[in-house]
């Protein structure tokens, strides 16, 4: 390989001796102008402007400028990309990569935000922008805590989860060396049996009917209440920063008012549906019919995934990771009755 | 969808068609036929002038040959991917008008007064050309595929798309006209970059996506082209209008459009289309990256589900495509029984590296069901695996680089059906 590249570029020259010092064509390009378009950032950091944001500005600056594709907690609305959750998930059967579970540089997340979003406003962000926007993805992520602040200089120490998640292509050794040679050309097999059919399933366009939805994930059974335990001051407090995930839709306590979500004081142990006043989804009000009731049980299956325990539910959250933050949460929330 | 004609009322027009040609090759006609004992209009009258059309588009009867695209498959249409109707298309150059269009940030206008293209990094002279820069340079001519790495990428877990177009449609064949790029480094001067095995190219584009990929060196001064012209005339906008990249036999995302710059540099950028995208996950959740090369691959373009039997029994040609982006194709099998049994199918011209090849098998169908293959095989020896070989090895959510055999059944009636077979 070596020997043909040290040839390369002088076999250019020499076969046209008349240009054998180059064309002379183009100009020298100016460092403002290198500048201007030289904007990539490369995994050990090279590339990064000076800067910083932290979680909290990050949210702010999100919330403005990317939830309305990527969601209020970067959980991805339609089918615009999910940049959170889908932790432990790339061996299933469905894995679902974000920038948390699969992307193997956090510099790749800063050049993209950098260079190429917000989609359609691209390269209008400012550097400090950027860093905040990356910080919070990281939170969504439940990567850094609310309190990390992303700079030049903190870029540099953080790893990826998923940075040894990769190998470099192999398919001449895992592959090719097993496809090659002369193939089989009669009675190469005993019995042809058709498999799958791509007119049952049905999604090929021009086709007359809608594509069949996937059956909806049956709720679980309701579960026989399980009170919270003791009063834990400490549980408490964690819960209430917990929340901070859930400010952007809820209020909660005196004065509280409706949001896109519903108000939630006094939500534990209460009958499902029943705030006054909020338009709730079509999925949530069929199961308060069959008697949902918000107990703990209930309430942090719901909170751990969302859209597993109400497939179809309003509440565009990821859902909360950690059986901590869970635990905590339902404490906080069973804190502040009616 | 574009077309107004839905798929059912095509292939019932096409087999009253067929019924009455049924008949035609070995029997007399009843009564003669009015197209050619009447004078027909255009036998009698005039058509157009030589001033009505300055630049053609197909004849009205072939509105139906047009890429189209699966609402479904993304989130809107800006950063999507659309279809060539390789089911309706012969030869192997592919029409600019109905090649497929896969854009990040939707296909833009650049002005060739417009374009710059920058080349910086690891050279002794970093440069601006512009776009008449660009056509002073010493430049050539070559037929290459470019095939999107997702092509195919919908049937890893079945059959899913009924249609050759949607199943195989993100590929194009055209002859490029441009500059190697080899040319352009060497006129910045590579002398600063030093030893040459090591490093890399970054290209990048000038659209708001910014798509830009790393390209080892050997193969960017190997046979990468920085190309202008297409199957003769300008680009189309929608594939990097005035200036793009040709990277053969590699996946389409590195063929970057609206090329701005080439970075030399000592190591990948890893952006985002080379992590996030453009890797493929294995059954254990390791994914593999810098899969570039588009393995050997072909499918039966005709008869397909969107390009029925509608003669009836009788000579029937069988046609598709082969290509592999590790060199020329070599050889093409086709089976009619599901993999049974096969026989090796005619190419139209000896195959070309990383070109498109055409083949037919011209065979008299007996109007029995048929489970149509094709079995490609490439200079290296490689021989397109089965769908069950690709998944042994990868599973099911590669996603990209999927060159599995395709299975067509093919109905007595001459409707035929994307499915997987035992």
């Amino acid at each position: 390989m070596s020997k043909f590249l040290k040839g390369a570029v002088a076999l250019t020259l020499l076969s046209n001796p008349v240009f054998a010092e180059g064309f002379g064509l183009g100009r020298e390009a100016l460092p403002a102008e290198i500048a201007a378009w030289d904007l990539d950032v490369r995994p050990d950091g090279t590339g990064l402007p000076a800067g910083s944001g932290d979680v909290l500005t990050g949210e702010e600056v999100f919330a403005d400028k990317c939830a309305s594709c990527h969601g209020d907690f970067a959980e991805g609305v339609g089918n615009w990309p999910k940049l959170a959750g889908g932790w432990d998930t790339l061996a299933d059967e469905d894995p679902l990569k974000t920038v948390g579970s699969y992307w193997p540089y956090l510099s790749t997340t800063w050049d993209y935000v950098n260079r190429s979003m917000p989609f359609g406003d691209a390269q209008s962000l400012e550097a400090d922008e950027v860093y905040a926007i990356v910080a919070y993805i990281l939170y969504s992520n439940d990567l850094v805590e609310d309190d990390f602040v992303l700079s030049e200089e903190t870029f540099a120490d953080f790893e990826m989860p998923n940075q040894d998640g990769f190998i470099v292509d192999d398919r001449i050794e895992t592959e090719h060396a097993q496809w090659v040679g002369e193939p089989c050309m009669e009675n190469c097999k005993e019995d042809v049996q058709v498999t799958m059919r791509a007119m049952v399933l049905d999604v090929t366009p021009e086709a007359e009917t809608a594509a069949p939805e996937a059956e909806a994930a049956v709720a679980p059974a309701a579960a026989p209440a399980v009170e919270v335990a003791a009063v834990d001051p400490e549980l408490i407090a964690a819960g209430e920063k917990v929340f901070r995930k859930c400010k952007a839709c809820h209020q909660i306590g005196e004065g509280a008012k409706n949001r896109s979500g519903p108000v939630l004081t006094g939500i534990v142990g209460q009958a499902a549906g029943q705030v006054e006043g909020f338009n709730y989804s079509k999925p949530l009000m069929a199961m308060a019919e069959d008697g949902l009731v918000w107990d703990a049980e209930n309430l942090q299956s719901f909170l751990s995934k969302p859209k597993a325990f109400m497939k179809g539910t309003k509440m565009s959250f990821a859902g909360l990771k950690k059986d901590a933050d869970l635990a905590a949460i339902t404490a906080y929330l069973a804190s502040i009755p009616e | 969808m574009t077309q107004k004609t839905s798929r059912r009322t095509f292939l019932k027009k096409g087999l009253a068609a067929g019924a009455a040609a049924t008949v035609a090759g070995g029997a007399r006609a009843a009564t003669p036929d009015p197209l050619i004992t009447d004078v027909q209009p255009w036998a009698s009258g005039l058509g157009d002038g030589v001033d009505a059309t300055p630049y053609g588009l197909p004849i009205e009867f072939e509105g139906d040959v047009i890429r189209r695209n699966v609402e479904w498959l993304t989130a809107d249409t800006i950063s999507s991917i659309n279809f060539t109707p390789i089911h309706a298309l012969d030869g192997t150059i592919t029409p600019q008008g109905c090649a497929f269009e896969r854009h990040h940030s939707g296909a833009i206008e650049l002005s060739k007064q417009d374009y710059r293209l920058m080349i910086n990094g690891l050279v002794d002279r970093p440069l601006i050309f512009s776009y008449a820069d660009l056509e002073r340079f010493p430049r050539e001519n070559h037929v290459y595929f470019c095939e999107c790495a997702a092509n195919t990428g919908m049937e890893w877990a079945g059959a899913q798309l009924n249609g050759a177009q949607f199943t195989h449609g993100m590929i194009h064949n055209m002859e490029y006209t441009g500059v190697p790029l080899r040319t352009i480094l060497a006129e910045a001067g590579l002398g600063a970059a030093g030893d040459l095995a090591d490093k890399w190219v970054y290209v990048e584009g000038a659209d708001a996506s910014s798509n830009g990929r790393s390209i080892p060196m050997e193969k960017a001064l190997d046979d990468v082209l920085v190309a202008f012209k297409a199957n003769g005339e300008a680009l189309r906008k929608e594939h990097g209008y005035p200036v793009r990249l040709v990277v053969p036999g590699w996946e389409g995302n590195m063929w970057v459009k609206w090329l701005r710059r080439v970075e030399v540099m000592d190591g990948p950028v890893e952006s985002r289309e080379e992590t996030s995208k453009y890797t493929d996950t294995l059954e254990d959740g390791t994914s593999r990256k810098w899969t570039w090369a588009m393995d050997a691959k072909s499918v039966v373009t005709s008869p397909s589900p969107q390009a029925p039997i509608t003669h009836g029994k009788g000579p029937l040609v069988i046609t598709g495509l082969a290509w592999s982006g590790r060199g020329a194709i070599t050889r093409v099998d086709v089976s009619k029984d599901g993999g049974k049994s096969w026989e090796t199918a005619r190419l139209a011209k000896p195959g070309e590296k990383m070109a498109l090849t055409r083949f037919y098998l011209d065979t008299d169908w007996d109007g029995a069901d048929m489970f149509l293959q094709s079995r490609a095989m490439d200079e290296t020896g490689y021989v397109q695996p089965t769908k069950a070989q690709l998944r042994a090895v990868r599973g099911l959510n590669s996603i990209y680089h999927n060159n599995c055999i395709q299975t067509w059944w093919v109905r007595p009636s001459g409707e035929a059906e994307n499915v997987e077979v035992s």
